[in-house]
């Protein structure tokens, strides 16, 4: 028994010496993902190795995306980074101010000579990952927009039109009034509520998050989200949930439990839900664009995105880089993300695989699933509907969450609540740009 | 010489894991870096008054302090409760022991993702069963339902430890003592009171140092599982400040300085307790 044992191990340890033997250069890959998108990624990178005998791609799952991040940053100081780094994007502003550790993804296509055209990219998905003058910083890889998910069965419960129109936010106030009094006991829920409600909504109405182009243009930039509408939406917002139509489940996707459970009749989450609500919801459900209020001008703008990019280190070989750029540039073929568009829910990166997917035939199987990006492409984007470039963001996110949760639960109203997410949010962007300077 | 290469072992650990990353902190506190240090800049107390001009800082000491004494009392008396009980039993005393310890070996992520799973907003148990007798229970918006829960949930782990303690110290009063005070009319209760509560009382002392250290620093996990600090940071305490501006805010400099704070608040706390405390307790 001990003998075999020991003849595994051996086994084991030459199997994994004998790998390098190909003379592959390796490429690591750190990322975030699990489940089902784990395998999509590992899938990838098995199709890229195949394809190819130079470089092996090596995935490593590192956490979620915070401790991924983590992990970077820490193998960085240690000199042992990898070559390529899934960030989240709210992370986008700390690698953008690393400027010795990051090599620019435009760069590494220069020194790599991989086929790249900057042009063939979505502009609301790689808007928010590129310079100011379109220089593209890091790879889009996964990309969500917030929609509405709506439960027929639940409107028909109480004597709704199922396709009644709900395009703006006063037409949803409407419905969740008659879904309240028919005894609907979670008419709306969201999940990400600073992502769909200040953030999206903000880029939505085309009114400024943070000031100085939403942080592209300069560091000391400024929160701005106690503006005149952000105000007005989270007022109404407290005013349902005081109401018990907006129920709150938590700061994630908690509420997504309720509403595939059919407790619930509208649901704002992001587009990469579809996968879950189509495998779980047992009624009738379909997605519509994300509402704006009608009095608004210049709504519907566009909505911005949510995910990940790839950042590449610094620190590597030029042969090494040679592989990287290979393998993003095989991310971005079409084949690779129309798959990965159709299998997630998530956005293509491109307009070719959106074409693609269309020429298949998937939105006409799947009805609903190109809301997310004709909502995302409807107009060309503006300063205040590119994206958002905010240091310690995922902090800012936190507090954002504390001070509507102080709305929903009546404590505070929404003009205190906002101004104050605002103030100390900026304690933390100064605190940032000192840091970054 | 030799007693020094005894004792080096325990010194080195001392140095590498204590004294060395101490040492760091303060270092660390005096500048603010970037997070992939290629750069850093010397600020001097800046770190200090910043964290000290904000608010929910200094109002996350009070919510350390009231976390902190709820889940000790709650923990240690609970405890104290059950290994009393335990120890009057005769018959299937093993098996209560055995259940009774149990719950030590879940880790305190874990523990939190039960606590959680029970008392979701969404999905709970205990939330859907709370609704049925018209309790609306929702923690992520109400503060007191969040303490009330982090505290229960660090406690609920602590017990275990707690128990197993206060069971030692119980079989370890004499028998004698205990026998006299019977023959004496004394009755059970009156009994403990007087004499065996006191004579635990270097079990109390230790499990109370023990127990606060642990509030302080350990109950880390559980809040970050069931409410991560908040709502409205109502489940901040110092330690998970550190976590989320060091961690999650890649502010180094801001996180060092809050160490620097917390060494000297545990240094000071532990000072009181063997200064003051420890004269009521018999050895």
């Amino acid at each position: 028994m001990k003998r075999s044992l020991l003849a595994g191990f051996l086994a084991t340890a030459l199997a994994t010496t004998a790998l390098p033997v190909t003379a592959a250069t390796e490429i690591q890959w750190w990322h975030a993902f699990t489940g089902r998108l784990g395998e999509l990624l590992a899938e990838q990178v098995e199709t890229f190795n195949a394809s190819q005998s130079d470089y092996t791609v090596v995935a490593s799952h590192k956490g979620n995306y915070s401790e991924t991040l983590n992990a970077g940053i820490a193998a960085f100081r240690a000199q042992e980074q990898p070559h390529i780094l899934m960030v989240f994007e709210v992370g986008t502003a700390t690698m953008m101010g690393a400027k010795g550790a990051i090599m620019p993804v435009h760069e590494v296509m220069k020194v790599g000579g991989a086929p790249f055209d900057p042009d063939g990219y979505l502009g609301a998905v790689k808007g928010y990952y590129t310079t100011p003058a379109g220089e593209m910083l890091s790879l889009p890889y996964n990309s969500s927009t917030p929609v509405l998910y709506v439960n027929r069965d639940a409107l028909k419960a109480a004597d709704l039109d199922p396709d009644m129109d709900l395009s703006t936010w006063e037409q949803v106030g409407e419905a969740l009034d008659k879904l309240k009094a028919s005894g609907n006991d979670c008419p709306l829920t969201t999940a990400w509520q600073s992502w769909v409600h200040l953030e999206n909504f903000s880029a939505y109405h085309n009114t400024p998050f943070a000031t100085e182009d939403n942080g592209f243009t300069a560091l000391n930039t400024e929160l701005a989200f106690n503006g005149e509408l952000q105000v007005a939406h989270v007022k109404a917002m407290g005013e349902w949930a005081k109401d018990g139509k907006f129920f709150y489940a938590g700061r994630r996707n908690e509420g997504g439990a309720n509403f595939r459970a059919g407790e619930c009749a509208l649901f704002t989450e992001s587009s990469a839900g579809y996968a879950g609500v189509k495998k779980e919801a047992q009624f009738e459900f379909d997605i519509r664009p994300l509402p704006y209020w009608s009095a608004a001008e210049g709504a519907p703008q566009n909505t911005i995105i949510g995910g990940s990019s790839l950042w590449v280190m610094s620190g590597h070989e030029t042969e090494e880089y040679k592989g990287v750029s290979q393998f993003l540039s095989f991310l971005s073929t079409s084949d690779i993300q129309a798959k990965w568009h159709q299998d997630t829910g998530y956005l293509p990166i491109t307009t070719a695989a959106y074409e693609q997917t269309k020429a298949e035939g998937f939105y006409d199987k799947n009805p609903g699933t190109d809301i997310a990006i004709i909502q995302m492409t409807g107009k060309p984007t503006t300063a205040n509907s590119k994206g958002l470039r905010l240091g310690s963001f995922d902090q800012i996110r936190g507090l954002i969450d504390e001070e509507l949760e102080a709305v929903w639960s009546g404590n505070k109203d929404a003009q205190t609540a906002l101004d104050s997410a605002v103030e100390r949010g900026n304690q933390l962007l100064r605190r940032f740009e000192k840091a970054n300077k | 010489m030799l007693p020094l290469l005894l004792i080096l072992p325990q010194l080195l650990v001392s140095l590498l894991f204590f004294f060395w990353p101490a040492a760091q902190a303060i270092y660390q506190s005096a500048y603010i870096p970037d997070p992939f240090g290629l750069k850093t800049q010397f600020v001097g107390w800046e770190n200090f008054e910043f964290l000290f001009g904000d608010r929910y800082y200094l109002e996350s000491f009070k919510t350390t302090a009231i976390f902190s004494i709820l889940v000790t009392v709650l923990s240690m008396s609970i405890a104290l409760w059950l290994a009393v009980m335990a120890d009057r039993i005769i018959k299937g005393s093993g098996v209560y022991r055995t259940l009774l310890v149990w719950p030590y070996a879940v880790a305190p992520a874990v523990a939190g993702i039960l606590w959680l799973f029970m008392f979701s907003p969404g999905i709970g148990l205990i939330t859907w069963y709370l609704d049925q007798i018209g309790v609306d229970w929702n923690h992520s918006l109400n503060s007191g339902q969040a303490t009330g829960l982090v505290v229960v949930a660090s406690a609920w782990g602590r017990i275990s430890y707690n128990f197993l303690f206060f069971l030692a110290g119980l079989q370890a009063v004499p028998r004698s003592v205990i026998e006299a005070a019977a023959i004496d009319g004394a009755r059970y209760w009156r009994r403990f009171w007087t004499i065996v509560f006191p004579l635990l009382s270097p079990t109390t002392f230790f499990l109370l140092v023990v127990n606060v250290v642990y509030a302080f620093f350990e109950t880390f996990g559980v809040i970050h599982m069931i409410t991560a600090g908040g709502p409205q940071q109502a489940t901040t305490t110092l330690v998970y400040k550190v976590y989320a501006d060091g961690f999650v805010g890649q502010d180094l400099g801001s996180s060092a300085a809050q160490s620097v704070v917390l060494l000297l608040v545990v240094g000071l706390l532990t000072i009181i307790q063997f200064k003051f405390i420890e004269r009521r307790v018999h050895y």
